[in-house]
């Protein structure tokens, strides 16, 4: 059994699993356990796609 | 009066006890098994979130060809890596005892494998702190 997935989609399912655990064992109520979890997705998210960017302007 | 202060004591004591048994009884299985210590102190769906998501992480991780870190490496960084991988707990174990996760990292997603095993130990070590504040009343 192998799994190759791009860079990109590792670091999404990354992002997701590790905001879902963030995401309830961070806050109480269901509601702010939502929006806990979606917040550290997106900051996930733009922090890498920050930081690809950033490399590319170093790499320039 | 005396009576009743010390019988309230006593009441309380009790009550501590069996919290803090409760708590490390959530501690240990919630490391085991992920998310079963929410299971174990009635939060199923917290659980089963848990449970999901952990365990996806670290099948992905030894899927990807990752590396799992033996007990018995010498340098810093190793230790490290085999006590992130360890809070996997079950997972881990079982892994290991079925020769799976390579020694050595080959392939570019191999090494995303490698922090996904780790991630989702370190992942498991909240869930199961997680699991013991709410046993004792810290956490709702």
């Amino acid at each position: 059994m192998t799994f190759a997935p791009s860079h990109f989609a590792a670091v999404l399912l990354f992002a997701v699993f590790a905001s879902v655990v963030f995401g309830i064992t961070q806050r109480s109520t269901t509601r702010a356990m939502v929006r806990y979890g979606l917040c550290c997705f997106a900051m996930f998210v733009v922090a890498v796609v920050g930081a690809g960017w950033i490399m590319w302007f170093i790499r320039r | 009066m005396a009576s009743n202060v010390q019988v309230t004591a006593k009441g309380g004591v009790n009550a501590e006890t069996r919290s803090s048994s409760a708590g490390y009884g959530a501690l240990i299985l919630g490391w085991l098994l992920p998310g079963a210590g929410h299971v174990l102190v009635k939060r199923p769906f917290r659980g089963l979130f848990l449970f999901l998501s952990i365990t996806s992480m670290f099948v992905l991780g030894v899927a990807m060809q990752g590396k799992l870190y033996a007990p018995n490496a010498g340098e810093i960084l190793n230790i490290l890596g085999f006590v992130g991988d360890l809070g996997a707990g079950l997972l881990y174990i079982v892994a290991k005892a079925l020769d799976f996760g390579h020694g050595a990292v080959q392939i570019a997603t191999a090494d995303y494998g490698t922090k996904f095993a780790v991630v989702a130990g370190l992942l498991n070590f909240i869930a199961a702190i997680d699991a013991h504040n709410i046993a004792i009343g810290r956490k709702s």
